[in-house]
């Protein structure tokens, strides 16, 4: 295997591990952080509003960590420097 | 498939380069600055007002009085700052509703530099309220150990605070893109709609953001500001 199918396979590969993996996590965070507020919710319902705000806004620091495995996976795809500067190289040959 | 709209270069003359996130930048800054100065030429106070009077009043009081939820008690001096923040990128988010139209914080550009607007201005507040030696000492609380890491906290939440906005509008965009070549008829509304959805979170989360991070630069340390322990 020369080094351009190396690098393709393995941006594949781990492109694809990388979402995979990366939102199982945040996924059970979120859930968690919900079922909790849930319950806050139910045992005290005239602070719903600093309740929900402060829910959203730690379901969003959540889904950060997320978003940078996906956007990893995004930059492995489709603008992948290892893979331009070898399509480069074989396009100046 | 394209990654953001920088890729779009609808006009170049050497290295000056105009790509659809400019030129969407500035339709979206027209929108907003025209639309106000169309809608608040005869302001009126008494209890005839127009609608869109009554609508521009309703953002900028719930504006404030989210500001003043999370702790900083004169609204007014920060609404400028925080009230363009939110009201942009929202404005970015509601326009997906035109054909055609790609957000510009959909590239990396755009976010990264509101994030550096924020990472400026959190310390420009600071030193307003507090002077400079005030603001510097904070740094240092509540041991001197901790200043490294204070200084690398605030440099990696302005990075996430990019990361964040591109990474959702990027990912709204793409999953349209991808669907209306699967399956395109009803399907892309719908993640349209979600894509909306995301969009609005992603701004008021932006601005709450900010917020704290400007409540926690001007007050003198206390322990534990009131938004995030319940009661």
């Amino acid at each position: 295997m020369d080094s351009m199918t190396i690098i393709a396979v393995a941006s594949i590969v781990i492109a694809g591990i990388t979402t995979g993996f990366g939102t199982m996590g945040p996924a059970l965070a979120e859930g968690r952080a919900v079922a909790t507020a849930l319950t806050s919710l139910a045992q005290q319902p005239d602070a719903s509003a600093t309740i929900t705000r402060t829910l959203f806004v730690g379901l969003a620091m959540i889904e950060s960590t997320a978003i940078y495995c996906f956007v990893v996976s995004m930059i492995l795809l489709f603008a992948n420097p290892f893979w331009n500067h070898v399509i480069a190289q074989a396009a100046g040959k | 498939m394209r990654l953001s709209p920088d890729g779009i270069i609808l006009w170049q003359h050497g290295f000056l380069k105009l790509n659809a996130t400019i030129v969407y930048t500035w339709g979206l800054m027209s929108l907003l600055s025209v639309g106000s100065i169309l809608i608040t030429r005869k302001l009126s106070t008494d209890l005839q007002r127009s609608r869109w009077q009554n609508l521009l009043e309703i953002v900028v009081t719930a504006i404030a009085k989210q500001i003043e939820d999370v702790g900083l008690s004169q609204p007014r001096k920060y609404i400028g700052f925080l009230g363009t923040l939110f009201l942009f990128v929202a404005m970015a988010a509601l326009c997906t509703v035109i054909p055609g139209y790609v957000p510009p914080t959909g590239s990396l550009s755009t976010t990264a530099a509101l994030a550096l607007c924020v990472f400026v201005a959190v310390p420009l507040f600071g030193i307003a309220e507090q002077g400079l030696g005030g603001y510097l000492t904070s740094y240092t609380k509540p041991t001197f150990i901790m200043l490294p890491f204070n200084i690398i906290s605030e440099i990696s939440r302005t990075l996430a605070l990019a990361i964040r906005l591109f990474g959702n509008m990027m990912s709204g965009t793409m999953i349209i893109g991808i669907l209306l070549s699967i399956t395109p008829f009803i399907f892309p509304i719908v993640m349209t709609v979600l894509g909306l959805l995301t969009g609005m979170v992603q701004a008021y989360i932006f601005f709450i953001l900010a917020t704290v991070y400007i409540a926690a630069a001007t007050r003198a340390r206390k322990p534990e500001p009131e938004a995030v322990s319940s009661p």
